[in-house]
Formats: structure tokens, C-alpha cells, sequence
């Protein structure tokens, strides 16, 4: 198998796996000899980085995000050995895989004047969930859509430090914590829209604070970040204005919903309330309010969705299907909605994979690179992403 | 009277019950040590149950087993019952290494032929020819015993082979020594030397007659000495039943080896090879499952295998894609860690078959890692069908076909766990 290099006009390669910190004028030297001989691209990489113009035929292939895009639109949305991988590599490449492709070929071609669809994927512990909804969600901010991204549903409902009882409602039960670290993402990535936004009601917080109507989106975001006693209330006064404004002719964008572990809005939580009893998740604002997001009542968007095993509370290991891990009052919250299920690599897909992590010299060991540590590796991984990545961490 | 209104009869301990069965219906020397290798102190009633029913249905004959006891036999046999326990050791403490007469050797080897034939009838064999075999299966199949070293368990061997081999009296009536090598103090060592010598003439002597008639090459005839090894000086010493130094057994060695160097040594082979031992071969053949073929013409083979408290069962099929379901499940989920994985890839990476065969295995029972022990053994075997004799020889030395003998050992009283003991206070 042939290791090929790419000619350093269209990308930098990095010398050595784990250095950071190489300097640009050194590659461009390097570059400046090597490019009298343009090199042939490789087979596992693809030109086409926009999700837009990807087709099957680039399936199995990686195409680069670029690092604003990263920064800008998943501060927090990465899983975090990938967040890892893109660090040390200096590049952060997705294999584009067949869910991923199915579900934009039906954001392109859904019909916005009706209401939203619901997409899920599911699949084995690993297999590249999460990744297909980053994928979708790069889609979604390439066409210019406001990104509602909640990385992990299962965060707010397990390990919570603070639970105030709402101001709003007293039954439940808010999380200053968990809602201002998401305000403080989403503003990150939905910067350019909150200006243009206007909310549309106006919003009490306390006797001497309120929003009035008119204002833009920032600054009841704002109002969010800075005070954090209410900022649970904020999620829940953002979610409803871009529900209601999505839908109007006159507003000119899109909403995508993300959601990662979607099946924790309807399982059980680990937070307690004082006299111990268990708290249902209905009863916390952010989750309350993000069902009623989910609920495809509105339109002019999409809901994308994961399923997620691995942060789920009382759930058997060996669940993946939706039936098992959403329970019934999940799975009929969420019916009707369009199933995207995620296998384990096919052998186009991982030799693509093998051949990447090759040519980035993350495989060091000489027995690595031979037909039998392949065989070996795909004995081992069962070709499953996850396992592969993990594996070839310390080879 | 019967045994059993003697035992109710006798008014005594259970110690002494025991002594009064064995001493009337039993010729003392074997059963005690059958029973207990314990001077009395442990014994359950509830041997003493197995045993007679057993002594009732031989009848009132005097059936001795000649059983390898503690350095017991002699001084039990002649002591009276009440004597306790205690005592006894302390006699056995004074006295030294044991020595047997002839006369005991000669009664011994009486008493364990006629011992053979009564258990003979015992198992319903043919008492003409009952080997040695039989006789160890017959004494595993009456008297089970779990211990794990085998040198504990109940034997019943010639005497040759239980008393050490000691030296008759050397000399005479008339006190002068029988062997003209007597005052040398190492007289079978020097007659083996001085034998040795006389076999170099004799191979000499050849040499020069077939010098005379011309036929004489120089590296002609030598022995075939195979897969063996020179004895060890501590079998040298049992076989000389004497003592060795160790300037003694290598100038012995050193005069074989100048032996055999010399050509037309053949004609003493036979006294060369008296002091070879055989290497034993290790090469047991292995039990190969056959090779099936299903429905779609495609060829498997099924095979099993267990370590510690895990069985398993594979079948491998010959598809030309490395699937794999463990009971129904993905590997991945079944075997979570990277070592179990790694010990089912091992028979398959060995022989470089790993894409080749799709496994579907089940198991149950034992721990993660006797399971994948246990699936390891049993692939490792279903592979035997697919390979070549010369593949065959190289799994069985990587040890993939042996099955792993360790099992978890008992724990024992006065310790807390197998090795464990209790914590040692000094007071």
C-alpha cells in the first residue's frame, strides 16, 4: 500500500504526528522544493468540502472542515476524543458516510412550509452517531441556518451541582450552571442572527429588569450569561421566539434543532431534590422547554437527533434500538420521525480510515502497516469506529 | 460374630472400634493406611462404612493392599490397640531410615500377587492377567481421591518399586566379602569401571581382526543413539545402589563418551544403551475433528473446550468472512476488553487464517477471562481440521492445543484462604 503525499498548495501536512507548534516558513520551503512535481491526491481524501455538493460517490472519502467553521460552530458539539484527534493532527477531517448523506439529501429536498421533520440516528455504542449529526449540522451553517446544538441531553440530567426551584413556575426546577454555559455556545456560533432576530413579547425578569419587545436576540441572550439566576428561563424565552419567528414568511431563516442523547429528555435522572426523592425530567425547565421544541408542531426547520447508550441512566448495555433506549413515552413523543441507522464501518469505509491514520503517521507500528496487522486490526475493532480509533491510539 | 455386633459390642472409642475390625478381619499391613495416613487421630466413621461393607463381601479371608504408607507399616503392624497415638510418634522419631530384610521384600511380594488376584475378583477380571494398568484403575475406581498431587493418592505398586532397592549382606558365614572389590569401599562402581575397560578391549580386539583382513574404516558402525540422554548421577547411584561422588559419575561419563567415539563400538551396544534413558517423545496424537461440509457446500468444523469452570463451543465455517458472534452477541459487546479479543485472535493469527473463517461460538459458565481461555482452546481445535500436519506440530508447541490445567485451589482449614494465612501475632 502506498503511502501518498499531497502537494502541500492544497493542504500543510504535519511532520510529526504530535508536534503542534510547526512553523509555517518551514513548510512553505519545504513546500517551494517539493512543488516543481505536483503529487497525486490520495485516494481517501476528497476536494469537495462543502456538504452541500457531496454525493455518493464521495462516500468512505474525508473532506477538511475548515478550522473557522470548528471554532465557530461546535465549541462544544465535538465528541471529545475527535475535539483530541483534531488537536494533534492540525486538521480536522470527516469521513463522509452514508447516514450522514441520507439525511442532508432530505434537509435539501424537505418542503419548509410544513412542519418540521424529525430525524434519528441509531446505532451500536460507537459507531459514529454523533459524527453524522455534526456532519448534518456543518449542512445546516453552511446554508446559513440558526443552529440550536445541544451536544448531550444526558448533562442535564445527571451531575447537577445547583438546582434552584424556577421563578417561573414552581413545580420545577432550574440549572443556572448547565444554561449559561449553553447560552454562552450558542451565542458563539449563532453570532451573525443576533442582531437580526427581534424578539416579538416582552420578557420580565424581576421587578427592575425586563426585555421589551423589538430588542434583538443578543441581548436577551445576554441578559442570560450575565444574570444567572434566570438564565434557565432565557433557554426556555429563546427556544420559544425562534419556534414562533422560524415559520413566518418574513423571517428569512431556518432553525436546526440538534440534539445528542435525545433519550435522556425521557429517561430517568440522578438529581435529587432535598428530600431525596428523584427528580422526573419533566419537572426541569431546559428539559421541559426543549420537549416542547422537539414536539413538530412548528415549521420552517429540522430536528436532528441522536440516540445515545453511552450517557444514559439505567439503560442495559446491549439497548441501541430507539424503542429500547427512548422508553414509551419517548418513542411516543417522537413518532412520527425518520430513522437513520448508523452501522459500523464497511471495508471501503475503514480501509479509507486505515489508509488516513497511515499517511498521518499516527500508525507507528511497523507491523501496522502490513496486510497482517490490518487483518488483525479489523479483528480486533469488528470495524467498529470507535474501537479503531482506540486501538490505533497506542499503536 | 459379625463385625457389625462386635462394633456394638465393644464398649470403646472410635479409634479403638476401627483397630478391633481391621485387626480381626484384616491382615493389618495394608488397610490402616488406606484408611488414614494418620496414626488413628482423624478418622471419620464414615470410611469405616465404605471399608467394611467391602471386607464383608471378600469374605473372612486375609486380604492385604499394599499401600505406600508414612514410614508406618512395620511398627503398626505389632502394636496392641490401647496404645495411644501419641506414643506412637514418638517411637517413629528414634528410629532411623527403615531397613527391610530380605525376607520382608520376599513376604511383601507374596502378599501383593495374592492381593493382585483378590482384586482381580474384586473388579470381576481375569485374575491370570491383570497388569499393572488394571490395577491402578481398579484402585482409582474403589478409592477416589480428589488431592491434586498424585504421590498422595491410594497406590497399590510392586514392592520393587515401593522399598528402596538396599544392598544385601556382603560377606559370608565366614565374614570374609563375597565381591573381590569389596575393600575399595565403591565395588559396583569400580566393577562397572573395571567392566567398562574390558568392553574397550573387547572393541579393540575387533578392530585388529578386522584390521588383519583388511576391512578396517574408521568411521564405521557407530551406535544410533536417538533421542536419548546419559542417566543422571542420581539414577547412576540407584541403579549401583550405592553412593557416587561427583569426580566419580564424570570420569564415567567421560570413558562412555570415549567409547562410543571409537569405531566398531556396535558390539556393545547393548551395555551402552543400559545406561541411556529414552527421551520420551511428546508428540501425542491429537485428536482431529473431522471436517464437515452443510448444506451450501460449505466446509466446518465444530470443537469444544473448557478452562477453569467454562465451557465452550465453536463452530467455524470456512466463508471467506471473519465474522464473529459470541452466544448470538457481537464480539465487541460480549468482550468488552481488548484481552479477551486478543486471546480469540491468537489461534487464528498464529496460523495466519484470520479473514479466512467465520466463528460462531457459545459459552457459559466461569469468569471473562476463562471464557475467552476456554474459546481460545476450542477454536484453536476446530482449526486443527483445517490445517497441515507440519501447522498442526507448531500449534501444539505454541501451546494452543493444551488445555490449561489450573484450577482454583481449596482453602484449608487454619488458613484463610489457599495460601493465606491469618494474620501472626507474637502473643
Amino acid at each position: 500500500m502506498a503511502l501518498h503525499r499531497l502537494s502541500l498548495r492544497l493542504r500543510p501536512t504535519v511532520a510529526h504526528v504530535r508536534s503542534i507548534h510547526t512553523s509555517r516558513y518551514g513548510r512553505q520551503q519545504e513546500a517551494a522544493a517539493v512543488d516543481s512535481e505536483s503529487e497525486p491526491i490520495s485516494v481517501f481524501r476528497t476536494q469537495e468540502n462543502d456538504p452541500a455538493s457531496q454525493s455518493e460517490k464521495q462516500i468512505g472519502q474525508f473532506y477538511t472542515l475548515p478550522a473557522e467553521h470548528i471554532r465557530l460552530l461546535f465549541p462544544h458539539g465535538l465528541p471529545n476524543r475527535y475535539q483530541q484527534q483534531v488537536k494533534t493532527f492540525n486538521e480536522a477531517c470527516m469521513m463522509v458516510r452514508q447516514p450522514a448523506l441520507e439525511a442532508i439529501s432530505y434537509l435539501k429536498k424537505a418542503d419548509y412550509s410544513k412542519p418540521a421533520l424529525r430525524y434519528l440516528f441509531y446505532g451500536v455504542k460507537g459507531s459514529g452517531k454523533t459524527m453524522s449529526l455534526c456532519h448534518s449540522v456543518h449542512f445546516c451553517y453552511t446554508q446559513g441556518w440558526v443552529v440550536l446544538h445541544i451536544p448531550d441531553a444526558h448533562l442535564w440530567v445527571k451531575n447537577c451541582k445547583e438546582l434552584m426551584p424556577s421563578s417561573y413556575k414552581s413545580s420545577r426546577f432550574d440549572q443556572p450552571l448547565q444554561a449559561t454555559s449553553w447560552l454562552r455556545n450558542f451565542k458563539i456560533t449563532n453570532e451573525p442572527f443576533l442582531s437580526k432576530i427581534k424578539i416579538k413579547q416582552r420578557y420580565v425578569w424581576t421587578k427592575r429588569e425586563s426585555t421589551e419587545e423589538g430588542r434583538p436576540l443578543g441581548e436577551l441572550v445576554d441578559q442570560g450569561t450575565s444574570r444567572v439566576k434566570s438564565s434557565s428561563d432565557v433557554v426556555a424565552a429563546v427556544m420559544k421566539e425562534l419556534r414562533l419567528q422560524c415559520g413566518h414568511p418574513e423571517s428569512n431563516f431556518r432553525l436546526a434543532v440538534a440534539v445528542d442523547g435525545v433519550n435522556a429528555l425521557w429517561g430517568k435522572s440522578t438529581i435529587k431534590k432535598e428530600d431525596k426523592s428523584a427528580v422526573d425530567p419533566e419537572e426541569l425547565t431546559l428539559v421541559y422547554n426543549l420537549r416542547k421544541l422537539l414536539k413538530n408542531d412548528w415549521i420552517g426547520g429540522a430536528i436532528i437527533t441522536t440516540l445515545s447508550q453511552t450517557g444514559s441512566l439505567y439503560t442495559p448495555k446491549s439497548a441501541y434500538l430507539p424503542q429500547e433506549l427512548l422508553g414509551e413515552r419517548g418513542f411516543d413523543s417522537m413518532d412520527p420521525f425518520i430513522p437513520l441507522s448508523v452501522p459500523n464501518y464497511s471495508e471501503k469505509e475503514f480501509e479509507s480510515c486505515y489508509l488516513y491514520y497511515t499517511e498521518r503517521n499516527w500508525l507507528q507500528h511497523p507491523q501496522s502497516r502490513t496486510e497482517e496487522g490490518k487483518k488483525e486490526l479489523i479483528f480486533l475493532s469488528n470495524r467498529n469506529p470507535t474501537m479503531f480509533d482506540r486501538l490505533c491510539g497506542f499503536l | 460374630m459379625s463385625v457389625i455386633e462386635e462394633i456394638t459390642d465393644w464398649a470403646g472409642s472410635q479409634e479403638d472400634i476401627l483397630w478391633k475390625v481391621v485387626q480381626n478381619y484384616v491382615n493389618v499391613g495394608g488397610w490402616t493406611s488406606v484408611v488414614t495416613s494418620v496414626p488413628a487421630a482423624n478418622m471419620a466413621a464414615a470410611r469405616v462404612c465404605s471399608v467394611v461393607p467391602v471386607l464383608l463381601k471378600c469374605g473372612n479371608y486375609s486380604f492385604s493392599v499394599n499401600v505406600e504408607t508414612a514410614k508406618l507399616s512395620k511398627q503398626v503392624l505389632c502394636r496392641s490397640i490401647s496404645q495411644n497415638s501419641a506414643l506412637c510418634r514418638k517411637n517413629l522419631a528414634a528410629a532411623g531410615p527403615e531397613k527391610f530384610t530380605a525376607e520382608f521384600i520376599q513376604k511383601q511380594i507374596e502378599e501383593f500377587n495374592i492381593g493382585k488376584r483378590h482384586l482381580a475378583n474384586i473388579m470381576g477380571e481375569d485374575p491370570e492377567n491383570f497388569s499393572q494398568e488394571d490395577i491402578d484403575r481398579s484402585i482409582a475406581y474403589l478409592f477416589p481421591s480428589g488431592l491434586f498431587e498424585k504421590k498422595a493418592r491410594p497406590l497399590m505398586k510392586h514392592p520393587d518399586e515401593i522399598f528402596p532397592m538396599q544392598r544385601a549382606v556382603q560377606w559370608g558365614k565366614d565374614r570374609r566379602p563375597f565381591h573381590f572389590l569389596f575393600y575399595t569401599g565403591k565395588q559396583s562402581y569400580y566393577s562397572l569401571m573395571h567392566e567398562l575397560y574390558g568392553k574397550m578391549l573387547n572393541i579393540e580386539k575387533h578392530q585388529d581382526r578386522l584390521r588383519s583382513k583388511g576391512l578396517f574404516s574408521k568411521d564405521g558402525h557407530k551406535i544410533s543413539l536417538g533421542m536419548s540422554r546419559w542417566l543422571t548421577k542420581e539414577e547412576l547411584e540407584a541403579l549401583l545402589v550405592e553412593n557416587i561422588s561427583t569426580h566419580d559419575y564424570n570420569r564415567f561419563i567421560q570413558i562412555m563418551e570415549r567409547l562410543l567415539s571409537m569405531p566398531y563400538c556396535n558390539i556393545e551396544e547393548e551395555f551402552v544403551l543400559r545406561f541411556r534413558h529414552l527421551l520420551q517423545t511428546q508428540s501425542r496424537h491429537q485428536m482431529v475433528s473431522a471436517l464437515q461440509k452443510d448444506e451450501n457446500g460449505v466446509a466446518f468444523s465444530s470443537a469444544e473446550g473448557c478452562r477453569k469452570t467454562s465451557h465452550s463451543t465453536v463452530v467455524l465455517r470456512d466463508c471467506g468472512s471473519g465474522r464473529l458472534s459470541v452466544n448470538g452477541q457481537d464480539s465487541l459487546l460480549y468482550f468488552p476488553v481488548l484481552q479477551d479479543r486478543e486471546q480469540l485472535m491468537f489461534p487464528m493469527q498464529f496460523t495466519g487464517t484470520l479473514g479466512r473463517f467465520d466463528l460462531e461460538c457459545t459459552v457459559s459458565g466461569g469468569g471473562r477471562s476463562s471464557q475467552a481461555g476456554a474459546l481460545r482452546l476450542a477454536i484453536s481445535r476446530a482449526l486443527l481440521s483445517f490445517l497441515s500436519p507440519s501447522e498442526r506440530e507448531m500449534m501444539r508447541q505454541a501451546g494452543l492445543l493444551t488445555p490449561d490445567p489450573r484450577v482454583r485451589e481449596r482453602k484449608k482449614p487454619g488458613q484463610e484462604g489457599a495460601r493465606r494465612k491469618f494474620t501472626w501475632k507474637k502473643r
